[in-house]
């Protein structure tokens, strides 16, 4: 008798949780969306909304679980390899080029997470009392939370999974190289390089994105992309991470301090 | 059921692509290959302009006449199959026998040994795929090469369009997913 009553009484507790506010807003939203249809419909070409609300005015959270079309992503990286091929002088400078298309979107997309880790953390800091000393902080400050920043959320925002494998250097004298690894990089999916071409590898846009996270922390490094075919993994693709020496001078001193 | 092997030919009737997936067909050279595919092509085109134009009668007339027209003849080894024809205009004379499906040419040549099926795509390709004359839904294989197809060579930004198709990723699927089918 007990039993049903209490899953009831724990249903309400979270639909009028964090569940509420969110619908509200979601509700709140479609409605100018609507006023907008109507008026767009009245005056042909540009899409001016007359509350002059845009896209910038939406909440962030809004396309949080929207899903995106595989192919028109796929086009529009094809486009965007065949247009850093452009007067590339070889495969290096090709590497460079998608590194640096994908750096400033790293920059943008740290925000976002952050963002959105915050918001969730405090939804559910709300909702359970306990959890305010394990929230995750702001930043990270030493590089193993950030290679698991990088790892977890920033692969599951951009790709709705982590990725495969996160190790460290063995050898001693490169203290400063991580490897994170993607046995099937989406960026890839379609993409066969060819035989001349062997070395390059266009998940290069995805090194660049990793290193504008990286930079935006506060973390210098330089990250590359590598083919590591594998017979179960033909398109296993490894990043290797090379953190500056500021940074680890900065690892070791707060290592000595025992910040985590 | 035995998928022999796919040639792709582009639009202007040179081959981009040949691949053999089981043996059962004797191997010819690359420059009868090309001939082949050259060949076909101008094929499949009369075979296409054979269609007949049935002068267009009244209403009533046209949709009587359709199906019995169609039928290939089966004592033939080539069979322009399934001729037939969009839509007429409201000036046009004639229509095809069938409306509502495009023109279409040669789509199938039989022997003893081999099936030849031809596909051709609404941008010009054709596929030709060379399977066991019993072997049922070729369909289904057709639709799955033109979806590998779209997804592993036209998105590929390495690949120029018309030109012969070397692309990795699309051998390895298709490769895998006959193999998965027998």
């Amino acid at each position: 008798m007990a039993q049903p009553a209490r899953h009831a009484a724990m249903l309400s507790i979270s639909n009028s949780g964090p569940n509420l506010p969110v619908a509200a807003a979601a509700a709140d939203r479609q409605q100018p969306a609507q006023h907008i249809h109507t008026q767009s419909q009245s005056s042909q070409g540009l899409r001016v909304p007359s509350n002059r609300k845009t896209i910038y005015d939406r909440h962030l959270n809004r396309s949080r679980n929207a899903e995106l079309s595989r192919a028109s992503f796929a086009f529009l990286f094809a486009e965007m390899v065949t247009y850093a091929q452009r007067r590339v002088t070889g495969i290096q400078d090709l590497e460079r080029r998608l590194n640096e298309q994908g750096y400033p979107l790293g920059l943008r997309l740290l925000d976002l997470l952050f963002y959105r880790t915050m918001s969730s953390s405090t939804s559910s800091a709300l909702s359970s009392s306990s959890s305010t000393s394990s929230s995750p902080p702001n930043r990270p400050l030493r590089i193993l939370p950030l290679l698991h920043l990088i790892h977890g959320p920033l692969w599951r925002l951009l790709f709705n999974r982590p990725a495969d494998a996160l190790e460290h250097s063995v050898s001693p004298e490169t203290p400063n190289e991580y490897m994170i690894t993607d046995n099937d990089p989406l960026v890839n999916t379609y993409i066969s390089v060819p035989k001349e071409m062997s070395m390059l590898n266009c998940a290069a846009f995805v090194a660049g994105i990793i290193e504008g996270v990286c930079d935006g922390c506060g973390f210098e490094a330089k990250v590359t992309a590598h083919n590591q075919p594998t017979e179960m993994w033909p398109g296993r693709t490894i990043f290797l991470l090379r953190f500056g020496e500021s940074v680890m001078e900065r690892e070791k001193v707060l290592e000595r301090a025992g910040v985590k | 059921m035995a998928v022999f092997s796919l040639i792709i030919i582009n639009k202007a009737g040179g081959l981009v692509y040949q691949r053999e997936f089981q043996p059962g067909l004797r191997k010819l050279s690359t420059n009868d290959y090309l001939v082949l595919a050259g060949t076909f092509h101008g094929v499949h085109a009369i075979t296409r302009s054979i269609t007949p134009k049935l002068p267009l009668a009244p209403a009533a007339a046209l949709a009587t006449t359709p199906t019995t027209a169609t039928t290939p003849s089966p004592n033939n080894v080539v069979s322009p199959s399934a001729t037939s024809s969009t839509p007429t205009s409201s000036t046009a004379s004639y229509s095809y026998p069938n409306p509502g499906v495009p023109a279409t040419g040669l789509e199938c040549l039989e022997t003893d040994k081999f099936r030849l099926t031809c596909f051709q795509t609404l941008t010009g390709t054709k596929f030709l795929l060379f399977t066991d004359p019993l072997m049922a839904n070729i369909e289904v294989v057709m639709k799955k090469i033109y979806e590998l197809y779209a997804d592993f060579v036209m998105k590929n930004p390495f690949y120029q369009l018309e030109m012969p198709v070397r692309c990795e990723a699309f051998d390895r699927n298709l490769q895998g997913w006959l193999r998965g089918r027998t």
